[in-house]
Formats: structure tokens, C-alpha cells, sequence
């Protein structure tokens, strides 16, 4: 009975992946992704737009957490085609090939089954920027003129803070001195420096906050940052596959200067359009193009929101109730085993979250799966820890009177050992559940959708509406499934458990 | 009835029970007596299969106990321990009938024999919906009594059945529980440390001490004939409060 209830977990799983289209993968929808960062965005809205306006169906990933997630996925053909910078593919993903020129780059991508296009037109190169008042303070124009002053705080993007070709090379390169050096999301910098609490960040160039945040970038005097030249990554089969849509994508090659991105990315960021409005715009003004971009309205949203984060909530926590109390019953049984068990469960709890959402990548793509695979791996200690405490917890008194009686092991499980510690079980689940709930708002970074969704549009447009369109139902979903469980507690606790000790003799 | 051959029990470098073999005779009341530590609870949790020895062997009229029957050989005793032990989420008319009901005797078979119980042990039917939480103490024993007579069993064992109530309960209790093992016949043994307990219910005293036993009798054998020094300062401890009840009251 358990392995059917296993396998229908597991339909229900791939029912969850379909709201993603692309698990679903007709070879005719062509999968577009993007990064987590507003130009990105707009750039795969304008590959979706121009496939569809040639007739074919796209489906469009936004804002997946980070190059690996998007680079792994091409790989594996979970999409086929997304925006990237020449100076990243150079300098992070293909670092160990030490890739001279353009054509060395194509050959390399070529051995991996994997093309690019001519460069849409800008250089999206890193920078490095102060606020104007403190460039005229302290006359800062070059990167040099920051070796004179130790003490300046400085704000880095995380993926800069670690990447080769950010901080540690920077730093090394023009043997800068300070010390007080933080990383954090790279949207979140600007309001630092906005609010003084930082005094230099990383920019890229066509960063639509230099011009309203009156900041000023710095010159790269050394020659150090290398050329970040935006291309339109896709794999080789897609010519074969689909060959009109490549010629498609060709069409946006040298069509964007740095100009016209920093303008896009305003009219987004500040201007706060919807991305696939502006995309819609640019493509008809400049390509002719009769391109569409879908608005949503707030509760079309909200709705397929709460369907895959409810989706992906229920799926993991079933899945890790049948695991996890069997697991917990074991380790009940088996004192020495049972070390083992929790002392495994424990462990898991320990990887950080984006970690383990990264980590099933390889094995199970982007989408819905790996993030149901992470959840549940989040869901088991509660469980396990609590039904382990409730069944060793039980009086000796009682558990030796059911022995005495004669009841066999199984019956004594069934009728007497868990219904008395169904109260301590059920807390274990409903910790579970709600630890579920949050983690599953990160689920979003792997293309899985939910409530993160909108929470990570939100910080990167600096939209606390949009964080909020996010946060609040998710807060809502985690009080109204403890609800839920309290409400079980009254039908699966026994009323003799619920009783107050009565007083006299 | 109850033959025990050479068992004995460790608890890590303690001998809980030391080689200890014992003849309990059918139909009659045997009490376990001795100080606390003495062995006398270990030797009753060794017969109920709750725990197991070491070695030597454990027969219940006539058949050997191994695990591999020791489930059925359990349902041919009752077992009843101080607090009751008592299932708190199931009803009184559940707990007496648990057993009853996973055997899948016929309703009307549990009913009766539901009945007949309630009214040996002095209960209103009225309390059968009622949880534990909801009894009081001397209740709860008379529920864990039913429960332990539920199959009608051949062989009854009571660890200080009576240890946690208080002396009025316990007097009264004492006197209708002797009543019933008296019109059952069955075969009892019961585990006290109170002397006087032990010779209103026992038709024989073992009397044991650091995991062995020092002497078997009746109480007046034992205090005739003390086997060892223990013996008579055993008893003669144990007959101080009353003598000191007797001064006071002249």
C-alpha cells in the first residue's frame, strides 16, 4: 500500500513539474531562461517574444538563481537557449580553458554542443562606483585613486565577492588596502550606498541605477575587467531541431548598444513597467516586429502562485510523512540503528538550503522535481526526531502492560504505542510543515515557481509590493497549514490523552 | 503450576536474581517479600516474559516458556503492576476488552464476561466510558484487575498492586481482593513489602534478599523457625509500628 501511495506522490510530482510547460516538452516549445537580474529578464522576454512572432511557442524561465543553474540546465537541454556574457563564460564558467579570442571561445561551447550568437551590441562590463559627492570629495576618477583611502567601506555583489574576475582579482590587480569589504545582493547595494552605509559597489554598465543614484564609475586605469560582451547562448541541436527560430535569434545581434539596455533597464527598474511590455516595445520600434507581451493581473498571479507552492508543499510533506515515521518507528526499535538515523537526518538538515536546491540540479534539472526532492529532504528530522521521542517517551508502565497482555509487537504499535504519542508525532509534522513552507519560497531560484516568485522580483526591483505579494500569502499559508493541523490533532489525538488529571483518591 | 529452574538475571555487573529456582504450587496464593533491591519484582517481570534470563528456564503449567511462545503463554496470565498501568487513551471498557477483542471473541462473549468482572470487582457499569485520567487510584486497580481477568487466566501475578494507594483504599481493597482470589481458585502470586500484607494474602511467604531466596513458609513457620538472623530481623522490624500503635493505645 505504501509503495502506491509512493508512486501516486510521484504523479502528483510531475503533475507540479507540468505547470511548468517545459517538463511537458512538446520539442516545438522552445525553453528560454534568464538570470535573476532585470536585464536578463528583459533579454528572455525578448528571445520569447521574437520565436513566438515568427510562430513558434516559447516558454520563458525567469530569473533562475545564478549562471551554474542556467549553464547546467543548457547543458542537460532543459532550455535551449539564454543570454550571457562573453567576459562570464570566459572568465568563470571556462576559466580552467584560459580562452583567448572569440573563436576559441565558439570552439570550446562547439565541444559542449553549444553555440552563441554575435554580440547583441553592448559591453556589459563590471565598473566600479561611488556616489558623485564623494568621486568630488575625494577625487576619485580611477580605480588607482582608491589605493589613498583604506578606510572606505565597501559593497560587493555576492557573486562578485567570489568569482576570479571580481573582488579577489580587483583587489590583487591594483593592490587595494581595505579591509571592510561585505557581500550582499547585488540590488540591495544601491540602497546602501543610497543610504550612506556604503561608499563603493560594483556596478555593470548598463545598470539603470548609475544615472537615478547619481553615481559615478570609476575607470578601469589598469585594464583589468575584461569584455563582457551579451550573446544569446543556445544549443547546437535547436539548428536542426528548429532552424527558423535560430535565424530569429540571429536577427537580435548588434541590434542593442549600452545606451539602449540602460534605457530598458529604467524603464523596468525605475520606470517600473512590466519587463515583458518593455521587451514588446522595443521589439515592435526597432525590429518591427508585432511581439506581445503578456501582463498578468495581481490575483492571476496570486493563484498560480499558491497552486505551486501548495503543490510543492504537499507533494514533499506526504512524501516525507511515509518516509519519516517509518524511519522514526526503526530507530524506536533499533536503539543503535536509531543513532545512525537521526544523526543522518541531521546532517541533511545542515546543507544550506539554496545548497541543496543547487545540488539536484545535475540529477534532477530545474523545475518542480529537484525542488519537491530538497523539501522533502528538509521535512524528514522533524518527523523522524519526533516520532522517535513519542514512542520512546511512553511510560515503561504501559508499554510493559500491552506486553504482558500478550498483544503481538504489531498490534501494540498500532493500538497502543502510537496513538500515544500521536500528540508529540504531530508536533514533529507540524514543525515540518512550516519550516516546508518557508523554505519553499526559495524553491523560485530553480525555476519552480511559488510564492518566491514574486519575492525575488520584488528585491531585485526594489518592489515591496512585489516582496509582499510573496511574503504575506506564504505567511498565510504556514499559519493556515498549522491550523490544519491543529484541527487533525482533535480527530487523530485520543480524548483520554486531552483529559486533565483529575484530583482526589 | 509455575516451576522456575535455576534462572538468574544480571543487570551489567549486579545480579538482579541470583540461580534461583522455585515450585508454585496450583489454586494458592504465593507472596514475594523482602526489602527493596531483594529481587522479588525481577523474579515476578521474569514469569511475565518482561524481561529475559540469563539462564535456567521458566515453565507455566507444563509448557516451557521460549519467545517464541511467551505471547501465547502470556494471554494464560494476568498481569497487574502499581500504578495499573493503565492505557490512558482508551476507555475503561476498552482497556478490559483489548485483548478480548484482538482474539476476536464474539461480542456478546466480551459483554458478558465484561459483566461478570465489573461486578466481582465492585465497579459501576457507569464507569466503563470513562478515561483513566477520569478514575481515581483505587478504581484504576480495580480496572487493571478486570483487564488482567479478562481471558480467565490460570495465573495471576500482581507486582505491589496496592503500593500506591492510601491506607483507607488499601485496607478495603486488601480484603476484596483476597475475596476473589479466594472464589477464583487461581493461582496467585504477589509481590509486597509489607509484611502484614503478605500474611493476609499468602498461603506461603518467599522470603528473598540480594537476589536470592532466604526462606519459604507460612509467616508463623518463618518466625518460629528463622532460617538465618535476616529472617527475625526482618519481621521483628516490620512488627515495631504496631507494637508502638498497641503502647499508644493501650
Amino acid at each position: 500500500m505504501i509503495a502506491r501511495l509512493v508512486g501516486s506522490a510521484f504523479a502528483a510530482a510531475m503533475m507540479a513539474a507540468c505547470i511548468h510547460p517545459s517538463v511537458a516538452a512538446t520539442p516545438e516549445v522552445v525553453q528560454v531562461g534568464s538570470k535573476k537580474f532585470t536585464e536578463s529578464v528583459i533579454l528572455g522576454e525578448m528571445l520569447a517574444q521574437v520565436i513566438e512572432a515568427a510562430g513558434n511557442p516559447a516558454y520563458h524561465r525567469r530569473e533562475l538563481g545564478g549562471t551554474r543553474v542556467l549553464w547546467g540546465a543548457l547543458l542537460k537541454g532543459e532550455i535551449d537557449v539564454y543570454p550571457e556574457y562573453t567576459g562570464t563564460l570566459r572568465q568563470e564558467i571556462l576559466a580552467a580553458e584560459n580562452l583567448g579570442s572569440d573563436a576559441e571561445l565558439r570552439e570550446a561551447l562547439a565541444r559542449r554542443g553549444l553555440r552563441m550568437t554575435g554580440s547583441l551590441g553592448f559591453n556589459n562590463t563590471y565598473a566600479i562606483g561611488v556616489s558623485g559627492d564623494l568621486a568630488d570629495e575625494l577625487a576619485l576618477t580611477t580605480i588607482s585613486d582608491l589605493r589613498a583611502h583604506p578606510g572606505l567601506v565597501m559593497g560587493f555583489g555576492n557573486e562578485f565577492m567570489n568569482r576570479a574576475d571580481g573582488w579577489p582579482g580587483l583587489r590583487a590587480h591594483y593592490r587595494l588596502p581595505q579591509e571592510n569589504v561585505r557581500g550582499l545582493d547585488h540590488d540591495l547595494a544601491y540602497r546602501g550606498i543610497a543610504s550612506g552605509s556604503l561608499q563603493v559597489i560594483d556596478l555593470y554598465a548598463t545598470d539603470a541605477e548609475i544615472a537615478y543614484y547619481g553615481l559615478r564609475s570609476l575607470q578601469d586605469d589598469q585594464g583589468f575587467f575584461p569584455v563582457y560582451d551579451a550573446v544569446l547562448l543556445y544549443r547546437a541541436d535547436l539548428e536542426t531541431r528548429l532552424p527558423g527560430v535560430v535565424a530569429q535569434l540571429q536577427r537580435l545581434a548588434g541590434r542593442i548598444d549600452a545606451a539602449t539596455m540602460a534605457g530598458l533597464n529604467a524603464r523596468v527598474k525605475i520606470e517600473r513597467h512590466a519587463e515583458s511590455a518593455v521587451a514588446a516595445e522595443f521589439l515592435r520600434s526597432r525590429l518591427g516586429l508585432h511581439a506581445v507581451g503578456d501582463v498578468t493581473s495581481v490575483w492571476q498571479r496570486l493563484a498560480r502562485h499558491t497552486l505551486e507552492h501548495l503543490l510543492l508543499v504537499a507533494i514533499s510533506l506526504s512524501a516525507a510523512i511515509l518516509v519519516a515515521l517509518p524511519l522514526g518507528i526503526l530507530a524506536a526499535r533499533r536503539p543503535r540503528l536509531g543513532q545512525s538515523i537521526l544523526a543522518a537526518a541531521g546532517v541533511l538538515q545542515t546543507i544550506p538550503s539554496l545548497a541543496l536546491f543547487v545540488f539536484m540540479i545535475p540529477l534532477l534539472g530545474i523545475g518542480g522535481p529537484p525542488a519537491v526532492v530538497a523539501l522533502f529532504v528538509y521535512s524528514l528530522l522533524p518527523i523522524v526526531r519526533n516520532t522517535h521521542a513519542g514512542l520512546t517517551n511512553i511510560p515503561l508502565a504501559i508499554r510493559e502492560s500491552a506486553q504482558a497482555l500478550g498483544l503481538p509487537a504489531p498490534s501494540r504499535l498500532r493500538l497502543i504505542e502510537l496513538p500515544l504519542s500521536a500528540p508529540t508525532i504531530l508536533a514533529g509534522i507540524k514543525t515540518a510543515a512550516v519550516i516546508n513552507v518557508g523554505t519553499a519560497t526559495l524553491a523560485a531560484l530553480i525555476g519552480a515557481g511559488g510564492y518566491g516568485q514574486p519575492i525575488l522580483t520584488g528585491i531585485r526591483l526594489d518592489d515591496i509590493g512585489l516582496i509582499l505579494e510573496g511574503a504575506v500569502p506564504a505567511a498565510v499559508l504556514a499559519l493556515a497549514v498549522q491550523g490544519v493541523f491543529e484541527a487533525t490533532e482533535r480527530l487523530v489525538v485520543p480524548h483520554g490523552l486531552r483529559l486533565e488529571q483529575t484530583t482526589g483518591c | 503450576m509455575l516451576e522456575l529452574t535455576q534462572v538468574s538475571k544480571r543487570y551489567g555487573s549486579t545480579a538482579a536474581l541470583a540461580a534461583t529456582d522455585l515450585m508454585v504450587p496450583a489454586g494458592q496464593t504465593t507472596v514475594l517479600i523482602g526489602p527493596s533491591g531483594c529481587g522479588k519484582s525481577t523474579l515476578l517481570r521474569l514469569v511475565a516474559g518482561l524481561v529475559r534470563s540469563d539462564s535456567g528456564s521458566i515453565r507455566v503449567g507444563g509448557t516451557t516458556v521460549t519467545p517464541e511462545n511467551l505471547d501465547v503463554v502470556r494471554r494464560r496470565m494476568g498481569y497487574v503492576i502499581q500504578e495499573g498501568g493503565l492505557f490512558p487513551h482508551l476507555t475503561v471498557r476498552r482497556n478490559a476488552t483489548l485483548m478480548a477483542e484482538h482474539l476476536k471473541w464474539p461480542a456478546a462473549r466480551i459483554e458478558q464476561r465484561l459483566r461478570t468482572l465489573t461486578e466481582m470487582v465492585r465497579l459501576s457499569p457507569e464507569l466503563w466510558p470513562r478515561y483513566p485520567l477520569e478514575l481515581s487510584g483505587g478504581q484504576r486497580q480495580r480496572v487493571s484487575l478486570m483487564r488482567a481477568l479478562m481471558l480467565d487466566p490460570d495465573l495471576l501475578l500482581l507486582d505491589e498492586p496496592l503500593g500506591a494507594l492510601d491506607p483507607m483504599i488499601r485496607f478495603e481493597l486488601q480484603r476484596e481482593l483476597k475475596s476473589i482470589f479466594d472464589r477464583l481458585g487461581k493461582t496467585v502470586v504477589l509481590v509486597t513489602h509489607d509484611i502484614a500484607e503478605a500474611a493476609f494474602f499468602g498461603d506461603r511467604l518467599v522470603l528473598m534478599r540480594e537476589g536470592g531466596i532466604v526462606q519459604q513458609g507460612s509467616l508463623r513457620q518463618l518466625a518460629a523457625q528463622p532460617a538465618e538472623p535476616f529472617v527475625e530481623r526482618f519481621i521483628s522490624a516490620q512488627r515495631e509500628p504496631v507494637r508502638l500503635l498497641n503502647e499508644v493505645l493501650g
